[in-house]
C-alpha cells in the first residue's frame, strides 16, 4: 500500500564535483539498510563507467530508503541523484521539480564552488527546503568555520545548524537522516481520489525492463493495468509494471501522491519519454500540462567520423544504440570532402559531447575523428528568411546573408585571487563583457557574459590550466546576439578543407587564421612538394604558412641490427598512416582537426 | 643447398675506452676483464656451427664497439676458428673498425688477419672532433690513416657529416682534404640525433641545434657530388667506392639480404634453416650472454622465423639503399600497388624502367624478372619511399 503522505520525504543532493555526493549517497543507503554490505558495491548510483572516473552523474537516478527515526515512527526517504553539470542543467530542474528538499553537500576544506552556487540556486527557485552538510570534516585541511560563513554569506542560507560528517568514515550519517526528517517537509498534500497528475521526471532503457520511466505522483494514483497518456507525447500507453527502487526494481501495487517509483509500459525508446513531460488517465485525465517542461535542445554540434572509412557503419549503429538511452543527443548523416562519410550530432554542452564521444569509443571500440565544436547560428537572409546554421561548411553564400546572430551565455567563474588576472584576460580574449566581480575571502567570483562560440571549444581547458586546476565555471543561456561574424576557411595545397572551416568574429579572423595555419604547418608532415596553407574569409587570404618539400628522408646508417628494427618502425609509421586523411595530394593527420584550433598562445 | 644465401659471420666486441655523444649502438665502457666474453663468442660460434654445418663464408666482419680494442692474439684466435669451421670463399673479406687511437695496434691487427680496416676519421677538423667527443685529433687521425693504407689492402673511412654549425664550405673542404688520400672507399653519415643519446639530451636542453632539413640536404649533395666527381661510385645511401672490389662484402649481405651468424652481446642475425629464415638476436649485456652461453650453449635468444612478409619488407627496406635495388620477384608478399609505382616513377623517385616492365601488372611476377630500384633523389627520400610503397 501507499505510504502515508507525511511519513515520505523527496531530497535531493546539491554538490559540486568531487564534494562527496556519491559517496554520501551510498552512506544514506548502508546506514538505512537498504541493502547489504555485501550488495554493496563502491557508489552504487554511479552506474557507468564514465559516470564513475569522472565522479559525475549523467542520468537521474533515484532510491527508496527505509528509515526507522528517532521519533520510532518509520519514514521512506527519496533520494534522486540528480546530474552535476550545467550541460544536464534542464534535467537537474525536472529532478529538482519532483523533491521538496535538498541536502547542500560542500567540501569543509574547499568550500563553495561554482556549480554548488549554480545547483543551490536552482533548488531555492523550487522553493526547496535546503539542509547545509559540510563533508570531509575528518581532513587536516578542513575549516568547517570559514566555510558556513562562506555558504552565508555567498548563498545566503543560515548554515548555523549544518551537519557535520565525513561521508568517507561514516561520521555524522545519522545526523544526516535525522535532518531529512526533521528539517525537510513532507511533500505537500495530494488528492489520491483526483485524476492521476505524474511529472516524468527521466527514463532510461533497461535491458530486461525496457524504457523504465520515473515518475512522481503529485495527485491521483498509478497502478498496473492502467491506460496512461503524456500529455506532451501525445502517445497512450498500457502500465505494465509499477515500482519502486530499493534500489533494485522492485514491484509495488500502487504510487499515491507524494510518492516516486517508476512505471513500464512497452514504450519502445527513450526518445518517446519526454523528461518534465505530463502523466495522466488515458479517460478523464487532466488537461493542462504541469509547468516547466522543455524538449531537449542540442546547443553544441560536431561532425563525428570514423577514422577508417570501412567502420562507417559500425559508427551509424553504435550512435543508434546510444541513441536508445539518450534522447538528448540529435544525429543526422554528414558528408564531408575531407572526412569522407559520418554524422553532424548535437549535443547539449561540451561535457555531453565528451561522454557520448568516449562512449563510442570505449563502448563500441571505435576510432573517431571529432570536427570542430560548432553553435547554432541564426542567419537571416536578405529574403527576410531565417536559418538555423548547425555546420559552418552549410553557411549561405555571404551576399544572401543579412546578418548572424551567435547564442550568448552568462558564465560564473570562481577563482583563487592570484589567478583572477589570468582568467580576466581570458574572458577579454575570448570577447567576454564583464557584468561582476566579487570576493568571498581569497576567491574572486566574476561573471562573464560570453559568445558559446568562445567558449564551446577549449575555454574550459584554458580555464583549468591558467589557474593550475583551481578555478571552477558554470554557465547558463543567454540571448542570440548579432554579431559581425565571418565565415573563415582553410585551404590546403589551395583547396579549402570544409572540416577546418569555422565561424568567427572579425575582430578575431586574423589572430585565429594565424594561429590556426602555425599549427597546420606543424601539424601535416612535409611532403614531396611545397604545401601552402592559408586561412581566408570569401576570397581574401587573411594568413598564410609554408609547409616547404620533403628534400631528404632518409636513414644513414641502416646495417645487420637495424633490419628488425627498420620493419618495426615501418610497420608503426603505416599505421599512422592510416590514420590521415588523404586530402587531394596531402594526407593531414586526424588529430590536426581538432588540434589545429586550440588555441594555447593567449 | 642449391639456392642458399651467400653466408658471413658478425663478431660484436661491445667495449669502447669511451661513449661517444651520438652514439646509441650497444656499447659499454672497456674494463679489461673481456676474455670471459672472449671465449663465450667463441663457444657461440662452435654451437651455430653444429647448426648451420660449412657454410662457405663470404665474410667475416668486426664491429662494435670498437673491436680495435680486441687483444690481436684473441683476434687473430678468432679468425682462424671462423676460419676453420666455415670454409673461406676465394675472395673472403676480414674487416674491423678502429680508431685512430689505436693506431699503434694496426700492425698486429694486420698480422692477425684483418685485410679491409674501417677507419673512423668521422671529421677533418679539430673542434668538430671535439664537438663529437672523439679522443683523436685530425693530426693523429690522418697518421693513422697513412699507416692503414701502407699495412691493408683495403682501407675504407668513416666520416660524419649534417654536423652542428657545419657549413658547405667547410664540409666541401673537408672532402677534398679526404681526397687527397688514396683512398677506394668512404662511408659518409649523416649525424641522426638517436633518442636516449648524449646529444639527444642536449638536443632537448637547447645545447645542440643540428643543421636544419635544408642545409642537412644540401650538405649530402655536396657529398654525392664531390664524391662522384672524384670518381667514386655511390653504391649505397651513406656508402662511396672507387670501383666494385672496394666495396664492403659484408655490409653487402645485409643489403641483399643474405645470411649472416651475429654473435657477441646483442648481435642481430639472419639464418637460413631447414627451409626457414630466422631472426636471431643475442643477450644485449654482455654479463647474461656469457652466462647464456655457458647455460645453454649460445648467447642467441630462441629465434623469430620471419613471416613471407616480414622478409619482403626488408628486402625492400634494406635493398633499395643499393644503386642497383631489389630482385622484383623478392617483393611478391607485399603486393605492391602499380598505381603507387607508377606515381612514383612520374615523381622521378622510382626508376622508370621498371614501371614500363610492370605495364601495371604489379611487382613481383617472376616472369618480369625486373629490378625495384631508386633514381638518386628517390634514394634521397627512401624512407618517405618505403611508406609510400607500404602503406
Amino acid at each position: 500500500m501507499s505510504t502515508p503522505r507525511d511519513h515520505i520525504r523527496n531530497f535531493s543532493i546539491v554538490a559540486h564535483i568531487d564534494h562527496g555526493k556519491s559517496t554520501l549517497s551510498d552512506r544514506l543507503i548502508q546506514v538505512t539498510g537498504t541493502v547489504t554490505e555485501r550488495e554493496m558495491k563502491q557508489q552504487l548510483l554511479d552506474n557507468m563507467d564514465i559516470e564513475r572516473e569522472r565522479g559525475i552523474t549523467i542520468k537521474a537516478q533515484t532510491v527508496r530508503l527505509k528509515y526507522t527515526a528517532k521519533d520510532g515512527e518509520t519514514y521512506i526517504l527519496n533520494l534522486i541523484d540528480t546530474p552535476g553539470h550545467v550541460d544536464f542543467a534542464y534535467e537537474v530542474s525536472r529532478s529538482l521539480a519532483a523533491c521538496e528538499g535538498s541536502l547542500l553537500v560542500v567540501d569543509a576544506a574547499q568550500g563553495v564552488e561554482a556549480q554548488t552556487l549554480a545547483n543551490v540556486y536552482q533548488a531555492l527557485d523550487h522553493d526547496h527546503e535546503i539542509v547545509p552538510v559540510l563533508n570531509k570534516i575528518d581532513l587536516p585541511a578542513a575549516e568547517p568555520d570559514r566555510i558556513k560563513e562562506q555558504i552565508e554569506e555567498v548563498i545566503g542560507l543560515d548554515a548555523s545548524d549544518a551537519v557535520m560528517i565525513s561521508a568517507k568514515t561514516g561520521i555524522g550519517i545519522e545526523e544526516v537522516l535525522e535532518a531529512i526528517v526533521t528539517r525537510l517537509p513532507p511533500p505537500p498534500e495530494g488528492e489520491r481520489d483526483k485524476p492521476l497528475k505524474a511529472m516524468l521526471v527521466d527514463a532510461w532503457y533497461d535491458p530486461y525492463l525496457g524504457v523504465v520511466v520515473m515518475v512522481r505522483i503529485l495527485d491521483g494514483e498509478l497502478k498496473k493495468g492502467m491506460r496512461v497518456k503524456m500529455l506532451q507525447a501525445g502517445a497512450v500507453y498500457g502500465v505494465d509494471k509499477v515500482g519502486v527502487f530499493a534500489p533494485k526494481p522492485t514491484d509495488v501495487e500502487s504510487l499515491g501522491p507524494g510518492e516516486i517509483g517508476f512505471l513500464t509500459a512497452s514504450i519502445k525508446e527513450v526518445a518517446d519519454a519526454l523528461v518534465g513531460d505530463t502523466i495522466t488517465t488515458e479517460k478523464k485525465g487532466i488537461e493542462t500540462p504541469l509547468p516547466g517542461f522543455r524538449p531537449a535542445q542540442p546547443v553544441v554540434f560536431c561532425g563525428l567520423f570514423p577514422v577508417d572509412a570501412a567502420d562507417f557503419e559500425d559508427l551509424r549503429s553504435a550512435i543508434g544504440k546510444l541513441r536508445l538511452n539518450d534522447a538528448s543527443f540529435s544525429y543526422e548523416m554528414e558528408t564531408s570532402a575531407a572526412l569522407g562519410f559520418g554524422f553532424r550530432c548535437g549535443f547539449l554542452g561540451l561535457l555531453h559531447l565528451e561522454i557520448i564521444q568516449e562512449r563510442l569509443t570505449r563502448e563500441f571500440n571505435l576510432e573517431l575523428i571529432t570536427t570542430a565544436p560548432s553553435v547554432i547560428y541564426n542567419i537571416t537572409l536578405t529574403n527576410g528568411e531565417v536559418l538555423e546554421l548547425h555546420n559552418p561548411a552549410d553557411m549561405p553564400d555571404p551576399v544572401r546573408i543579412d546578418n548572424i546572430a551567435e547564442p550568448w551565455i552568462t558564465a560564473t567563474i570562481m577563482t583563487p585571487d592570484e589567478h583572477l588576472g589570468s582568467v580576466i584576460k581570458l574572458c577579454q580574449d575570448r570577447r567576454g563583457i564583464q557584468k561582476d566581480l566579487t570576493y568571498v575571502g581569497t576567491r574572486a567570483m566574476v561573471v562573464y557574459e560570453l559568445p558559446l562560440n568562445e567558449v564551446v571549444f577549449d575555454f574550459y581547458d584554458r580555464l583549468k590550466s591558467i589557474s593550475r586546476g583551481y578555478a571552477s565555471f558554470d554557465y547558463q543561456m543567454g540571448e542570440y546576439r548579432t554579431e559581425d561574424l565571418v565565415k573563415m576557411q582553410i585551404l590546403v595545397n589551395s583547396e579549402p578543407v570544409d572540416a577546418l572551416s569555422i565561424l568567427v568574429h572579425r575582430s578575431r579572423a586574423e589572430m585565429r587564421g594565424r594561429a590556426m595555419c602555425e599549427k597546420l604547418k606543424e601539424l601535416i608532415p612535409q611532403h614531396m612538394f611545397q604545401i601552402p596553407v592559408q586561412a581566408a574569409i570569401g576570397g581574401k587570404v587573411i594568413a598564410r604558412e609554408t609547409i616547404r618539400a620533403l628534400r631528404k628522408d632518409v636513414t644513414a646508417k641502416c646495417y645487420g641490427g637495424d633490419a628488425t628494427r627498420k620493419r618495426k618502425l615501418l610497420e608503426k609509421q603505416k599505421e599512422g598512416k592510416k590514420r590521415m586523411r588523404q586530402f587531394g595530394k596531402v594526407d593531414i593527420p586526424q588529430e590536426a582537426f581538432i588540434a589545429a584550433l586550440k588555441m594555447d598562445d593567449d | 643447398m642449391a639456392d642458399m644465401p651467400a653466408f658471413g659471420v658478425y663478431i660484436h666486441w661491445p667495449y669502447c675506452r669511451r661513449i661517444c655523444p651520438y652514439c646509441d649502438f650497444n656499447v659499454y665502457k672497456a674494463r679489461g676483464d673481456d676474455q670471459a666474453l672472449a671465449d663465450a663468442i667463441l663457444a657461440d660460434l662452435h654451437h651455430w656451427r653444429q647448426r648451420l654445418g660449412p657454410r662457405p663464408l663470404t665474410s667475416l666482419h668486426f664491429g662494435g664497439g670498437t673491436p680495435s680494442l680486441l687483444p690481436p692474439t684473441t683476434l687473430a684466435k678468432m679468425i682462424d676458428q671462423v676460419c676453420a669451421l666455415f670454409p673461406p670463399l676465394d675472395n673472403l673479406e676480414i674487416g674491423l673498425e678502429a680508431n685512430p687511437t689505436d693506431h699503434q695496434s694496426l700492425a698486429e691487427i694486420r698480422q692477425a688477419g684483418i685485410e679491409r680496416l674501417s677507419l673512423g676519421l668521422q671529421a677533418l677538423n679539430d673542434p668538430d672532433l671535439k664537438r663529437l667527443g672523439r679522443d683523436h685529433g685530425v693530426r693523429q687521425g690522418l697518421a693513422a690513416l697513412e699507416d692503414a693504407l701502407v699495412l691493408f689492402p683495403r682501407v675504407s673511412v668513416d666520416l660524419i657529416t649534417a654536423r652542428e654549425g657545419q657549413t658547405p664550405t667547410q664540409w666541401h673542404a673537408e672532402l677534398q682534404d679526404i681526397l687527397r688520400y688514396d683512398l677506394d672507399h668512404l662511408s659518409v653519415y649523416g649525424l641522426t640525433i638517436e633518442p636516449g643519446t648524449a646529444f639527444a639530451r642536449q638536443q632537448d636542453r637547447g645545447d645542440l641545434i643540428p643543421p636544419d632539413d635544408e642545409t642537412a640536404s644540401t650538405l649530402y649533395d655536396i657529398t654525392v657530388d664531390t664524391l662522384r666527381g672524384a670518381g667514386f661510385t655511390h653504391y649505397e645511401v651513406s656508402n662511396f667506392a672507387r670501383h666494385p672490389a672496394a666495396q664492403s662484402r659484408h655490409n653487402r649481405l645485409y643489403w641483399q639480404s643474405d645470411d649472416w651468424l651475429g654473435l657477441g652481446p646483442g648481435a642481430h642475425g639472419r639464418l637460413t634453416l631447414d627451409g626457414q629464415r630466422l631472426a636471431t638476436e643475442t643477450h644485449l649485456q654482455p654479463k647474461p650472454y656469457v652466462e647464456a652461453v655457458s647455460t645453454t650453449g649460445t648467447g642467441s635468444k630462441p629465434p623469430d622465423p620471419l613471416s613471407d612478409t616480414d622478409q619482403a619488407l626488408e628486402a625492400l627496406i634494406m635493398g633499395l639503399r643499393l644503386d642497383e635495388g631489389v630482385e622484383a620477384a623478392r617483393l611478391h608478399a607485399l603486393a605492391i600497388d602499380p598505381k603507387t609505382l607508377r606515381q612514383l616513377a612520374e615523381e622521378g623517385l622510382v626508376d622508370g624502367d621498371l614501371f614500363t616492365l610492370g605495364r601495371g601488372r604489379g611487382l613481383g611476377d617472376s616472369r618480369l624478372g625486373g629490378r625495384l630500384r631508386l633514381t638518386g633523389r628517390g634514394r634521397r627520400l627512401l624512407d618517405h619511399v618505403l611508406l609510400r610503397l607500404t602503406a
